[in-house]
């Protein structure tokens, strides 16, 4: 197999590249890890709920003519809504059921949902807006990158440490806490189990728009199954990273968003495999390390 | 004047009957004691009580805070909402957060009692960070009275078994209860720490204005602590009455006491 050694520019170019990729995978992992950490259910519905925020922003954007900020504003407040609605719907009744009866359900949601984009937006390839604020490009020194590789890890590096203020040190991520490892015992301590979960989804729904609205002007073909695959890899990332743990899900991300550049950069030869290896990094991961690089030893819960 | 009633509340699970018309009362100011051997429905009452389970059949009442005439039917309601109204607890196989330290879990209990909301943390108004902060110290002074504040940084479930016992007593006393149900408070403590049990039990029921309901095996301490006892087996209530009472029944000392094996 043919071996390319790139130029140091082109390597930098890469590494921009994985860094971007790695940290919209993130925006979409933590949804995962954190609907897992409380409900112990693998969310299949949220690389829908991705795909439907990037239709959102084509809405507001290419047929309502609004301006980018305000179209983005409108969808993350509708994405959170719609992750609650989910919430609300299709698992808070199985909350007494045996698990695999949720993630029964939350394949259900996903099916529904790109069904339900069939329909209500066709099966027709849509041009994502473009934005010329995120899109133009900049050079830095010898590397030329969109501006949007550039914001894209700030973006998602302010929100992630936002979001473990929140779990760490505040009453409501307390018993986000608390419920993810006892619910029993959280809800006779008086916090509100219900509104936990449905914060939970909120922020995981929100989080997976603000990287829907990125992704759409990095890759900017929409269609409704746009969200299957970017979905599975953000749930490869959130195992390789210990599922149910944050900061692993962040880690997780941008291992994959690197490692899927940089292998295409190095064997050009297996570009044409480019989403296998997040799956063969999964069997891998499973092997050597089933509870993922954070993952604590599975405790039963009694 | 009771402060907790049960009226006929039956658990059963599938054909199996846990709890059959448990007629249970808690006085205002009362240390009552259920016992009963394993698996008599001790721990299913308190479940029912705690709305952790929701009784089959009958109903769960308890008095309201503000105004102890009035009874609430608290059948079936959420388990969040039973403790808002003054009903917190403690369980058998001690259940604290492990990943929390022994401040936090004792912080998480006052949680409901916390005025601000959410968005009133994201945004940190100065009214949320003095709520914050007065929570802070209620929740030391709660460890100091437990014994606990010198380990207030450590992690939970390193504390030796009978301090984790102590601060499952601390949380439970962080939700501001009027009743306290403890489940197997001696269970796993050593004798020195069984014997001081009974004066702790006390002594917070007088300083916290409880009624206090407990399960425990350990009889000399369901002896000296109770007013009175119910006695169940096999989910029937099978006698109810003070110590000494107890003590002489017939029925309990076959079914429970169990010295009649002399023949």
């Amino acid at each position: 197999m043919m071996i390319l050694i790139p130029t140091w520019d082109t390597f930098l170019q890469a590494v921009a590249n994985g860094l971007t990729l790695g940290s919209l995978y993130a925006l979409v992992a933590i949804g995962y890890t954190m609907v897992y950490g409380i409900l112990r259910l693998i969310n299949f519905a949220h690389g829908d709920i991705f795909m439907m925020s990037m239709y959102f922003a084509f809405y507001m954007i290419s047929i309502f003519y609004l301006p980018w900020y305000v179209a983005f504003l409108i969808v993350i407040v509708a994405t959170g809504l719609l992750g609650i609605l989910i919430e609300r719907a299709a698992y808070k009744p199985l909350r007494e059921a045996p698990r695999i009866s949720l993630l029964i359900s939350s394949i259900g949601v996903s099916f529904l949902l790109e069904n339900f984009a069939v329909v209500a937006f066709s099966g027709i390839q849509r041009q994502y807006p473009s934005i010329p604020f995120f899109q133009n490009v900049i050079s830095l020194g010898s590397v030329r990158v969109q501006r949007l590789s550039i914001f894209v890890p700030i973006i998602m590096a302010v929100l992630v440490v936002g979001l473990l203020f929140l779990v760490n040190y505040t009453k409501t991520g307390m018993a986000m806490r608390a419920a993810s490892r006892d619910f029993e015992t959280a809800k006779v301590m008086g916090i509100n189990i219900n509104r936990v979960i449905s914060m939970t989804f909120l922020i995981g729904s929100v989080l997976a728009a603000v990287g829907a609205m990125m992704w759409g002007m990095k890759y900017p073909q929409i269609q409704p199954y746009v969200g299957v695959m970017p979905g599975l890899k953000c749930f490869i990332a959130a195992v390789i990273g210990g599922i149910g743990n944050i900061k692993g899900a962040v880690i997780g991300a941008l291992i994959l968003g690197m490692l899927e550049i940089l292998i295409t950069l190095f064997f050009p030869g297996l570009s044409g495999y480019k989403d296998a290896i997040a799956f063969i990094a999964l069997i891998v991961i499973l092997l050597v390390r089933p509870t993922g690089l954070l993952g604590e030893k599975q405790a039963e819960k009694v | 004047m009771s402060v907790l009633k049960t009226e006929n509340a039956t658990m059963r699970f599938g054909g199996v009957v846990a709890v059959e018309n448990l007629n249970l009362q808690l006085e205002k100011g009362e240390i009552v004691a259920i016992i009963g051997p394993n698996g008599a429905g001790k721990t299913t009452a308190f479940n029912m009580i705690t709305g952790v389970y929701t009784p089959t059949e009958g109903k769960i009442f308890v008095a309201a805070k503000e105004d102890e005439e009035t009874l609430i039917d608290i059948t079936g309601r959420r388990p969040d909402r039973i403790t808002s109204l003054g009903i917190a607890r403690t369980f058998q196989n001690i259940r604290l957060f492990g990943q929390m330290t022994v401040l936090e879990n004792v912080l998480l209990a006052s949680h409901l009692r916390l005025k601000s909301k959410f968005f009133g943390a994201v945004i940190g108004w100065p009214h949320y960070h003095k709520e914050e902060k007065q929570m802070r110290i209620h929740a030391m002074e709660l460890l100091e009275r437990v014994g606990l504040a010198e380990f207030w940084d450590e992690q939970a479930t390193s504390l030796p078994y009978g301090k984790q016992r102590r601060l499952e007593i601390a949380r439970a006393l962080a939700t501001e209860p009027s009743i306290l149900l403890l489940d197997e408070p001696a269970a796993g403590m050593n004798p020195k720490e069984t014997l001081e049990l009974t004066e702790f039990v006390r002594n917070i029921r007088d300083e916290f204005q409880l009624s206090i309901l407990l399960i425990e095996h350990h009889m000399q301490i369901v002896m000296d602590i109770s007013d009175r006892i119910y006695v169940l087996d096999f989910g029937k209530t099978i006698a109810s009455g003070t110590p000494a009472e107890i003590q002489a029944n017939e029925r309990v000392i076959d079914a429970y006491l169990g010295v009649a094996d002399d023949d």
